[in-house]
């Protein structure tokens, strides 16, 4: 079974039919970007894989653990879907080290020793260790996001969940989030992208889904994707941001 | 013509007053703060019967005169079999005051946390209990602080109020003195003082707890 099973999954805003039959399965260790126009229903859908947005019909596992909104549900899902948003959301009022070792210390019940190692360890890996007691309002944008990388890390998610992670930031900061992004890619991190970053989609990415409308309009290995675009929806977006 | 000399003899008595305008500023300033969060939490995440009562309950005291809150509490309740002393009637009563301004205060604080911070902390897997006390509170508190440290002067100040109840706070002592001195002019100045130093003494012990709580921020005022 995929890592990730999406079936026939509906969703409604009110009146407002904004998922129309999503089917996606996602295997351990891919890179999937989701790419489409706003207000194609792509960061909904990402919301959807973790809990955060209900959805009406079809079902999602992940993990093996149904996803549902469910308070419980949502909480036991945090253990195998990790997600970073585009604004960071750090914690303003603690450190770095604390916005990291707060989640394994509650949620996992990590000694304060154990949770200040796995958050030095994490660190490392996105280049901020020496960031570890400052406190977020220190760091630039795209620091503070690698920071957000560390923190979903910190759990040992299954899968990755990154909305838009690169948008909110200047554009010579987001190089350093995406090489971030590249080496979790290249350690076997499986990887679902909400993203406009059409060069690291199609350079990193292992498989492309174009949403548009509120349906996978298209989709296929990320470089037979953006070469040989068969909708003529998915060739005018690719002209448009390319 | 002035002579503050006549009140030397008094001085215990004015120390003695003010600290029992301490005592109960400390209690209610704690107890009022720990009301109003849980009432601005309840009005804030709970069912619409939580929010209804908690509503009135702050309707009800914004908008009446606090000495009548105050001798409801001391003259009224008794009619009903609760007796309290002076001093309780008056803690109660600025507690009670403190909580529903407060809570409107706190509540302004928790609208202001951002949503995507509460979501940040659910899916790292914190249970609602912790994302509140751990992720919305202090800087929901941050945001609001100088309005709460301002509110918490006004019920210091406004605790004079419960001399005519016959509790000896600051207030007391001083109309104590003027009627056995008739010093009026003297006595009501010396406490004026004394309210005024305390209140900048107060500020300045929000300012310091602030920088310990905000630490990622100077907090200035």
């Amino acid at each position: 079974m995929a890592l990730v099973n999406i079936d026939q999954v509906h969703k409604y805003y009110g009146d407002l039919h904004v998922l129309k039959g999503i089917d996606l399965k996602i295997d351990a260790g891919e890179v999937v970007s989701i790419i489409g126009r706003s207000g194609s229903g792509k960061s909904t859908l990402l919301r959807c894989m973790n809990g955060l947005e209900a959805y009406q019909h079809g079902g999602i596992v992940v993990d093996n653990k149904e996803v549902s909104s469910d308070e419980k549900q949502v909480r036991l899902l945090a253990r195998s879907v990790g997600m970073v948003f585009q604004s960071f959301n750090l914690f303003p009022h603690l450190t770095v080290g604390e916005n990291i070792m707060l989640a394994p210390k509650l949620v996992l019940k990590l000694s304060s020793k154990e949770a200040r190692a796995l958050a030095e360890d994490k660190l490392d890996k996105v280049g901020l260790a020496e960031k570890i007691d400052e406190y977020p309002d220190c760091l630039s944008g795209g620091q503070q996001q690698r920071v957000a990388i560390a923190r979903a890390l910190a759990m040992s998610p299954k899968v990755l969940l990154c909305d838009e992670i690169t948008s909110a930031l200047d554009p010579e900061l987001v190089g350093e989030v995406l090489r971030v992004l590249e080496q979790l890619a290249s350690e076997g991190m499986t990887l679902v992208l909400v993203t406009h970053e059409m060069n690291f989609a199609r350079d990193v990415g292992d498989r492309v889904v174009f949403m548009h409308m509120g349906k996978v309009w298209e989709s296929g290995p990320a470089k037979e994707v953006f070469e040989n675009p068969t909708t003529p929806e998915l060739k005018s977006f690719i002209n448009a941001v390319l | 013509m002035l002579n503050f000399s006549d009140l030397l003899p008094y001085s215990d008595l004015l120390l003695q007053g003010l600290w029992v305008t301490v005592v109960l500023t400390f209690y209610a300033t704690l107890g009022g703060v720990a009301i109003g969060t849980a009432c601005a939490a309840g009005r804030h995440y709970g069912g619409k019967v939580l929010r209804g009562a908690i509503g009135s309950y702050v309707e009800l005291i914004r908008n009446t005169p606090f000495i009548v809150q105050l001798f409801f509490i001391f003259f009224g309740l008794p009619a009903i079999g609760i007796k309290l002393s002076a001093w309780e009637a008056g803690l109660l009563a600025m507690l009670i005051n403190l909580g529903a301004y407060s809570t409107e205060i706190i509540r302004a604080g928790l609208a202001a946390t951002p949503k995507a911070q509460v979501e940040a902390a659910r899916v790292l897997g914190l249970s609602p209990h912790q994302v509140f006390f751990r992720v919305v509170l202090i800087p929901a508190f941050e945001k609001i602080y100088p309005a709460l440290t301002s509110q918490c002067i006004i019920v210091m100040l406004g605790s004079a109020v419960v001399s005519q109840i016959s509790v000896m706070d600051l207030t007391y002592a001083a109309n104590l003195i003027q009627s056995r001195s008739f010093r009026s002019f003297e006595a009501y100045l010396v406490v004026a003082v004394m309210y005024l130093l305390f209140a900048i003494f107060m500020r300045q012990t929000f300012e310091w707890v602030g920088r310990r709580l905000f630490r990622h921020r100077r907090v200035s005022t």
